[in-house]
């Protein structure tokens, strides 16, 4: 069932964002920022635009979604349990030797996880061949693929973009998590990939800017790349690395750490107020 | 082995042609290279399931991945250097660690590419396939093992890397010859050595046998067609049954087949294995027979080893 009521779309992200801090706390690793960053996307999509079902995982015409910037996993995670794919009780279990719930997504261990990333810049392809096979089969269904603003540095992904304009594949739907940093630092300090729109266009690309925070805008963007025919769509997301955690928000530090008992009760309370 | 000749590739080209046929989920890739590898004739035959993914690699094997989700059964070929290669990590994360039915069919591999030389030249490939989880490694020998063998890999869902030569090669087996995933197949029964060889190698191999019977001396071939998994049972027999055992192959030394056979041999019954192949360098420019003489992977070299 989709849901359309912003304001109910809003307490699930917020719901999202308190599993991602649980994961990767009980984890004791994992990636915070980037997850919180693209926590608003991933219930846009999973609760509003894709045609999925949890009683039906692996239906063969359901529309299919690739996290690219497969250290998201928690907000992955955070999102299929919200969905009802697996039990929240078990997202504690993140990153365990015993956990089904690996450091980055496995389609052979999650239900609901369409395919295993990790190594950045292949999610893309991944998404293309996803697409062609909807075309062969005439199944319909539509393809999903979230990557990352530091990962677009990876040389695959302007292969991928090439394929996805060459093969027309207008089924295809790509978001850019566009918090602007990456590991090292600001994104155009580390490898400036910028302007990403003007590139993504000269690559035969449909583009839309958002505010990759404001439900409304994303829900938009999305049903407008589903009227664009004879191309693939990106959805520049403009979002905030840490999102809804205030000492996370913009620090590039926090892309790849755990919290401390007492960051762990801060972000909490702050989730919870909303 | 008659005198007639034919490279792997084009059985591979002719083999995915009739699959083509018979299984409407068969797609194949190609990166540019469709009329080298024989795709074309896929190509040509079932455009609608023909992707030509230009000359980008490492997108053709995780698009391929992409396909294999939704129930495809992709065959995406280009040269091995390139393959198993620049696409190493693709094939890793995106087809070998989630299992994805990819069967990565790679032409030109080892020296016997010939004049275009050593940046296109793959002697690594058979080591770094079999070191992945879940990959399967195949080298066929002549046209009508190669024909079964694409047609077999279609049947387990699942990774393989088939490794296939630009060189023509005599055809070794009647039609009528079974062949088995896994099991080697031996060639004669002499006593006095065994020769295990892989891919091209087999047909030198077998030459070797003929001119040794000549001299009263009687060896055995073992064709390793499927390098992982290895037929360790063969091996052992083998060990058990000849005085002399040899590996050959038209790869690195390091890593390849008789590193596979050695291993087995370390573990299971300790025994000497004179490993012939391209001793750890690169390969060069030159016609195909002068280079397999050049890094002494000939009939004559396996003659002079026994």
């Amino acid at each position: 069932m989709k849901i359309t009521d912003i304001e109910e779309l809003k307490k699930i992200a917020n719901n999202v964002r308190i599993n991602i801090i649980n994961e990767v706390f009980n984890g004791k690793s994992g990636h915070p920022g980037g997850s919180l960053s693209c926590a608003d996307i991933l219930t846009v999509l999973y609760f509003n635009q894709m045609n999925i079902s949890s009683k039906e995982p692996n239906a063969k015409q359901r529309d299919r979604f690739v996290l690219s910037k497969g250290h998201a996993s928690p907000a992955l995670y955070a999102v299929l349990a919200e969905k009802g794919y697996f039990s929240k009780k078990e997202l504690v279990t993140f990153r365990n030797i015993k956990s089904k719930l690996q450091g980055h997504p496995d389609m052979n261990k999650v239900l609901g996880v369409d395919m295993t990333t990790g190594s950045l810049g292949q999610g893309l392809s991944v998404a293309n061949g996803m697409a062609m096979a909807s075309k062969i089969n005439k199944d319909g269904f539509r393809v999903y693929c979230l990557l990352g603003d530091g990962e677009i540095e990876e040389g695959q992904i302007w292969e991928a973009a090439m394929t996805s304009a060459h093969y027309k594949l207008d089924n295809l739907c790509v978001i850019i998590d566009n918090n602007n940093l990456q590991i090292d630092g600001e994104i155009e300090n580390v490898m400036n990939p910028y302007p990403i729109d003007e590139k993504f266009k000269s690559f035969n690309f449909e583009v839309i800017t958002i505010n990759g925070h404001d439900i409304k805008d994303i829900v938009e963007a999305f049903n407008k790349a589903r009227q664009i025919k004879g191309k693939p769509t990106v959805i520049i997301a403009k979002t905030i690395k840490g999102k809804g955690v205030s000492f996370m928000e913009n620090q590039a530090d926090w892309h790849g750490k755990t919290l401390n008992e007492e960051q762990y009760k801060q972000a909490i309370n702050e989730l919870e107020r909303n | 082995m008659n005198n007639e000749k034919k490279a792997t590739r084009q059985s591979y080209g002719e083999a995915l042609l009739e699959l083509g046929k018979e299984n409407p989920n068969i797609v194949v890739l190609d990166s540019d290279l469709a009329g080298a590898t024989k795709t074309e004739l896929f190509k040509k035959a079932f455009p609608e399931r023909f992707f030509d993914m230009g000359i980008a690699e490492q997108d053709m094997i995780s698009t391929a991945a992409g396909l294999a989700t939704c129930g495809k059964i992709p065959y995406a070929s280009t040269f091995a250097v390139f393959a198993a290669g620049r696409a190493y990590d693709q094939i890793r994360s995106s087809v070998c660690y989630p299992k994805n039915n990819v069967k990565v069919c790679a032409t030109h591999s080892g020296i016997t590419v010939g004049e275009d030389g050593a940046t296109h030249q793959m002697i690594e490939d058979i080591s770094m396939m079999r070191t992945l989880p879940n990959m399967k490694v195949f080298c066929p020998s002549d046209d009508i093992q190669t024909k079964w063998l694409i047609k077999e890999i279609s049947k387990y869902n699942g990774p393989a890397y088939v490794r296939l030569c630009r060189l023509e090669s005599p055809i070794i087996y009647d039609k009528s010859q079974k062949f088995e995933i896994g099991k080697a197949v031996q060639i004669g029964n002499g006593k006095d050595a065994t020769v295990f060889a892989t891919g091209i190698m087999v047909s030198e191999a077998i030459k070797a046998k003929e001119e040794l019977e000549k001299r009263e001396i009687y060896i055995r071939v073992v064709d390793v067609h499927t390098i992982k998994p290895i037929d360790e049972e063969i091996i052992i027999k083998c060990a058990k049954e000849t005085k002399k055992l040899i590996s050959i192959e038209d790869h690195n030394i390091i890593g390849g087949l008789g590193s596979a056979i050695a291993e087995v041999l370390t573990e299971k019954l300790p025994q000497r294995l004179i490993r012939l192949g391209i001793k750890d360098e690169f390969g060069k420019s030159g016609k195909a027979e002068e280079l397999m003489k050049y890094f002494h992977i000939t009939a004559e070299d396996i003659v002079k080893t026994i």
